[in-house]
């Protein structure tokens, strides 16, 4: 079982993060891997780029809280979460969280629970260039509902 | 003393990212910002218009949470990274 999250300006490579997900990793029988990265539209506007602040130390604490939650709800083993920061040109990366278990089903709910807590709770900003000006992003309410999903009693 | 960071929008609305307060009277996360009302005279429009997060020591918190001296608050809008 290991955990990596690094918050970083610069670019990750796939291939590498995936080779970490798989090296001498004959256990896991999947491997589930989320990236986001910067739009070309968001609200109507044209966006040209992306400039993303962050709590260092928060940061860091937050997501390894939300990864701790996700290994206490599904057998997951290795977690990767990288996230940007800085200045970000549209197409660019911004987030990747990877993840190996034994079972897709639980590879898929984990990622996605990590990326839906992290949307809500890790203390990162977005502040969007647009050819309209810049602006710093709202958070989105769709974002908050889809995290409380996972509170819900099945 | 307490140092109080701000993020964001109110790093830059303050044109201060981060200043040490005198824990003189300073019980709770509210007395905090109420000293920085006297610090920044942008502060009281901006917690009026913005919903306003606070952590203290790299935790969430509410507003009655108690500070000591050698604590870490800050103060900023709600997250949008991913």
């Amino acid at each position: 079982m290991s955990t990596i999250i690094s918050i970083q300006t610069q670019d990750f490579n796939h291939n590498t993060l995936y080779q970490q997900l798989t090296h001498e990793n004959a256990l896991d029988g999947a491997v589930v891997t989320f990236t986001g990265q910067v739009r070309q539209q968001n609200l109507g506007d044209s966006v040209t780029g992306l400039s993303l602040e962050h709590y260092p130390g928060m940061t860091e604490k937050t997501i390894s809280d939300i990864i701790k939650q996700a290994r206490s709800k599904w057998s997951v083993n290795r977690v990767i979460v990288i996230h940007r920061v800085g200045k970000l040109s549209v197409g660019e990366n911004i987030v990747f969280v990877g993840v190996t278990g034994p079972h897709r089903g639980e590879c898929f709910a984990a990622n996605e629970f990590i990326m839906d807590f992290l949307k809500v709770k890790a203390p990162f900003w977005k502040k969007e260039i647009t050819t309209q000006g810049e602006r710093w992003l709202d958070a989105r309410t769709t974002d908050q509902v889809k995290a409380n999903q996972w509170e819900e009693p099945n | 003393m307490i140092t109080v960071h701000f993020f964001a929008l109110f790093r830059e609305q303050l044109d201060c990212d981060s200043i040490e307060l005198s824990c003189e009277g300073l019980n709770t996360v509210e007395d905090v910002s109420a000293r920085l009302a006297t610090e920044f005279s942008k502060w009281p429009s901006l917690t009026q218009k913005y919903q306003v997060l606070v952590a203290v020591n790299q935790t969430m918190v509410d507003t009655s949470f108690k500070v000591n001296s050698g604590d870490e608050v800050a103060f900023f809008p709600p997250v949008t990274g991913g």
